[in-house]
């Protein structure tokens, strides 16, 4: 556990770009997630049975959390969100079974922010017109333009960063329990830094995007 | 300046950093989560749209500690630089 209290391993080089264990471990869960959604909607029917119930009460359920976030009109941003969902909560309680959670990588957290930031772009100069989307940075006046700006830049910033904050956070305090007391007394400290606060995340990551899109979009 | 010095004042920066920067977000949640507590003894019929809107006002509190702690992480692999 004490390798957690450093920088990830380099497993391998692709070229110049080394691949980490962070990396590597949100590859093989977005193949996991990838696979199960292939597995799981082999065969529909029209009256769900076994399998099938349990993943149409998930769709269901990030369905109703988008429609009720950010209204009815706009529930077509669900498979979205749901993807961010389903790929931040294993990232995040895979702490447990002993890896390295790939959301403790700066790295991987800012391309998921990077991704909203994005889309928070290009859906405002959607609904804006071209125009209306610079003209939108000079409000109320035109001297607070590079304000504006430095607020828009914060908020993808703020956004990756809190939950790599929190998840590295917690990798480290576990890690440093490990190296004091090595048995039954990390285990509700796992409890509640990979599950508790791994859940909490996941549903504050998943409303921040939400509440800005839909933002951008009025 | 003496480079071991510079090590040493890096990581004592950095705790207080991540602990000064702690003491907003406590009051600041501890907030929330009083006014929440308040609003649910007067309607606890919505239970569930106050505690999704405490925990996403405690998340944007939270972000300056996280600030700090991002700062602290910076200070100490400065402070690997020296020592």
């Amino acid at each position: 556990m004490e390798r957690f209290l450093e920088a990830p391993q380099v497993i391998f080089r692709v070229g110049e770009i080394p691949i980490t264990e962070t990396i590597l471990g949100g590859w093989i869960i977005m193949l996991f997630i990838i696979l199960g959604g292939f597995v799981l909607t082999r065969r529909l029917q029209e009256r769900p049975r076994g399998s099938q119930a349990y993943v149409e009460l998930i769709v269901n359920a990030f369905r109703s959390l988008v429609s009720d976030t950010m209204g009815t009109d706009k529930t077509g941003f669900f498979p979205f969100v749901g993807a961010l969902i389903l790929f931040i909560l294993i990232s995040n309680i895979s702490g447990v079974v002993g890896v390295r959670p790939p959301t403790s990588d700066v790295n991987i957290t800012m391309g998921m922010a990077i991704l909203t930031f994005l889309m928070v772009q290009f859906y405002r100069m959607k609904a804006k017109g071209l125009f209306g989307y610079f003209k939108s940075f000079a409000e109320p006046i035109f001297f607070l333009f590079p304000l504006n700006i430095i607020s828009e830049l914060a908020a993808p910033v703020s956004l990756g960063m809190r939950l790599f904050g929190n998840i590295l956070g917690g990798t480290v305090i576990v890690a440093l329990i490990y190296e004091v007391i090595p048995v039954v007394i990390p285990l509700p400290f796992h409890l509640y830094f990979d599950l508790f606060v791994g859940a909490v995340q996941t549903f504050i990551f998943a409303m921040l995007t939400m509440v800005f899109v839909k933002m951008a979009m009025e | 300046m003496d480079p071991m010095l510079i090590g040493i004042v890096a990581i004592g920066a950095s705790g207080f950093a991540v602990g000064l920067a702690a003491i907003g977000p406590g009051i600041g949640q501890g907030f929330a989560a009083g006014k929440a507590v308040e609003a649910l003894a007067r309607q606890p019929e919505l239970r569930s749209e106050i505690i999704s809107t405490m925990l996403l006002g405690q998340a944007v509190a939270e972000t300056t500690g996280i600030y700090g702690l991002v700062m602290s992480l910076i200070l100490l692999g400065i402070a690997q630089n020296f020592l």
